[in-house]
């Protein structure tokens, strides 16, 4: 199958090892991963800030850089529920931006819902021996409804000890630019995460989108926990081999 | 008095960065709000058609509005021939002077009240006690909010950020009649408040309400509670005022049944509230006069996308799951009206002229927990997000987001600020200075790669590692 990687700006820029993971493991599947190298980033930053016109031109990008594609996989809850939920609403309906839309917006996959419902796959044959938790993202859960997609693929990793993460449902405080303009409740909410991450005894917390790993990893880093953090991606491209 | 919120100085940030420190506080509400948020998802887990009638709940609610002017007509005309008197309000100010001449023309200089948040939106009290008239709060923690000097921080829970001994403090400070060995039991103190409150009820002649409902093809207005203070007030004095806001509306009973099971779950996280009184125009000699209650909603209406605040039943629900309201309580968000749906009505009713105003559409991390519990569906992120795309922005914010917008516009001009940054990393202090110290000072930063994924893509790094 033939797959167009939407890696998003945050992981092209700052974790390209998601991205490399992506690619090997969509690679050991069968799929023949395509990169269209005209794309930028989703734009949820400028629209979810307030800043709905750089937003839709970089929402009008997007549109145009995957127009082509049958099937466009991102590892990231958060860029995928922008496409998908979002950017309908963001063009008038009835305009020639609608019709984009809603010819490319339903194409697009957050990565485990690529693996369960397309390629139909729980056990994606990976091996990762560690005690790892769980946190849903905000979008992956209550925007996307992932539901338990992500976890049945962690419980099918060979050697991989899944403990529940107490509170997982609640958001860990990054919510794009809240974590810079709200810094002290931002915090507060990442502290209480981090706690609850501690509590669980995990070596690695992982999640669907690096942005808000980004934010917990930089508190347990800060903390000096030394609990790793992990996109879901990299847990499930490991292998004995590899090991 | 209370004080009233309008004019209240400062942001969203800078109140909610003082109230995290606040450990009692982070305390109490952490454990009141986990606890209806837990009532609440067990009841309504009960229902198998909580999604149908949520659906059933935003449908006739956007039914209603879309024929406001239609159905408000009704309810003049019916409450109107049920004896009752109908007044029209455009704002706070002119349901103020409505009310207060109400009160003035019965010679009475004081009137209980049943909860409403109308009347605290208008900051009737205070007008009232400008006008030589004490207006006295009959519901438990509006009355520890009243006596305290203080502000309320919840919907439906105003004074949840006090525990049981400084309600007793207050209580001993503001209650002549109480005993000084009172305990900070809670039935001791709810004793003190019933005896303290009784002598009120039997002595007024005047009461003001707000209603949770009113129902045009009848004329009838409906209040929810828990304590019987407001069938007291509602029932007693001779002169009954209601203030109450136009989007209140349902079009007829049948619509009632969905609300009355929608509003105690999500509210209280019963299946059933204790007391739902119901009226229609003057009863048995009582005065009855209905205050409509425009104050800004006409504004909100006109709004695509921000209207469907209107369809708020103030349940609260959305309050008891939000991560933000959980850390900060309600009086960082500056209005009687706090937590998400605050967020989203209070700029759309006093507009985002004050920088307070202007900061709430940002007090959210956009979770979604709020729309999902929400029992009339509003996409209360999406209003939000709206809402930031009107609010003024900082002048250096918007420049850096122009240069931004600029950069990710263009793949190539991408590539070059990424290689950029990996050239620069080491230059890049652990703690940022300015305004880029929100992030560093509780988050280490991550490491800038060597190369970006688009860079390790272009020279053909998936095939070197095959």
């Amino acid at each position: 199958m033939r797959v167009a990687l939407f890696i998003t700006c945050v992981n092209d820029t700052l974790f390209p090892g998601t991205g490399k993971a992506v690619v090997s493991l969509l690679r050991r599947l069968g799929c023949d991963v395509d990169f269209p190298a005209a794309q930028t980033c989703c734009g949820q930053m400028h629209v979810n800030t307030g800043y709905r016109e750089e937003g839709v031109r970089l929402a009008r990008h997007f549109t145009e850089v995957f127009a082509g594609y049958d099937v466009v996989v991102a590892p990231s809850g958060s860029c995928a529920a922008m496409v998908r939920e979002q950017y309908p609403k963001l063009a008038r309906p009835g305009s020639r931006g609608a019709a984009a839309i809603a010819e490319v917006a339903p194409k697009v996959y957050e990565l485990s819902e690529f693996l369960v419902d397309v390629l139909k796959k729980d056990d994606v044959g990976a091996y990762f021996p560690h005690r790892v938790t769980y946190h849903p993202t905000c979008h992956s859960l209550r925007g996307l409804r992932l539901g338990d997609r992500p976890a049945r693929l962690l419980r099918n990793v060979r050697g991989l000890e899944l403990v529940p993460l107490p509170g997982a449902e609640e958001c860990c405080g990054f919510g794009g630019t809240f974590a810079v303009k709200n810094p002290a409740v931002s915090a507060a909410m990442g502290a209480d995460k981090t706690r609850n991450i501690l509590d669980t005894g995990a070596e690695v917390i992982c999640a669907a989108d690096n942005s808000c790993l980004m934010h917990i990893g930089g508190t347990l880093s800060r903390q000096r926990t030394g609990v790793r953090t992990m996109h879901l991606a990299e847990i499930l491209a490991s292998t004995e081999e590899a090991q | 008095m209370s004080a009233t919120f309008l004019g209240m100085p400062g942001n969203f940030p800078k109140n909610a960065s003082q109230a995290v420190q606040n450990s009692q506080l982070r305390y109490n509400l952490r454990k009141a709000t986990h606890t209806i948020r837990g009532k609440r998802a067990g009841v309504v887990a009960e229902l198998p058609d909580w999604q149908e009638l949520r659906a059933a709940g935003k449908a006739i609610k956007d039914h209603t509005l879309r024929n406001l002017d239609r159905y408000l007509v009704m309810m003049e005309e019916a409450v109107t021939s049920a004896g009752g008197t109908v007044h029209w309000a455009r704002d706070a100010a002119e349901a103020n002077r409505i009310v207060a001449g109400l009160v003035q023309a019965t010679g009475e200089r004081e009137v209980v009240k049943v909860k409403s948040m109308a009347t605290q939106e208008i900051g009737l009290n205070e007008a009232l006690a400008e006008q030589g008239i004490a207006a006295y709060e009959t519901d438990l923690a509006e009355l520890i909010v009243q006596l305290g000097d203080d502000f309320p921080s919840h919907i439906l829970v105003p004074a949840i950020h006090r525990n049981r001994s400084e309600i007793r403090e207050i209580f001993l400070d503001k209650m002549p009649e109480v005993p000084e060995n009172l305990t900070d039991d809670p039935p001791a103190l709810t004793e003190a408040a019933r005896l303290h409150l009784r002598e009120r009820f039997l002595r007024s002649k005047v009461a003001i309400s707000g209603a949770n409902f009113m129902v045009a093809e009848t004329g009838t207005l409906v209040v929810l509670e828990s304590e019987g203070n407001g069938r007291m007030c509602l029932t007693l004095p001779e002169t009954l005022i209601s203030v109450v806001g136009i989007e209140k509306l349902l079009p007829s009973w049948r619509d009632l049944e969905v609300f009355l099971q929608l509003l105690p779950r999500s509210s209280t996280g019963e299946r059933m509230n204790p007391y739902t009184s119901m009226w229609t125009g003057a009863v048995e000699g009582q005065d009855f006069h209905l205050v409509l209650l425009d104050n800004g909603r006409t504004d909100v209406l006109a709004d695509e996308v921000g209207r469907q605040a209107l369809r708020c039943i103030r349940c609260s629900a959305c309050l008891n799951v939000c991560p933000v309201y959980e850390r900060v309580g309600g009086h960082a968000y500056g209005s009687v009206y706090p937590g998400p749906i605050g967020a989203i009505l209070t700029p759309q009713l006093r507009g985002m002229s004050s920088e307070l105003d202007a900061s709430l559409p940002f007090a959210s991390s956009l979770c979604g927990a709020c729309y999902d519990v929400c029992p009339v569906a509003i996409d209360i992120p999406e209003v939000l997000v709206d809402l930031r795309s009107k609010a003024p922005h900082p002048a250096a914010e918007r420049a850096g987001m122009k240069v931004a917008g600029w950069i990710l516009n263009d793949h190539v001009r991408l590539a070059k600020a990424q290689r950029a940054a990996t050239r620069l990393r080491g230059l890049l202090p652990k703690r940022l200075p300015g305004p880029a110290s929100a992030w560093t000072d509780t988050r280490d930063l991550p490491e800038i790669p060597d190369e970006s994924f688009r860079d390790w893509w272009e020279r053909g790094g998936p095939d070197e590692r095959a």
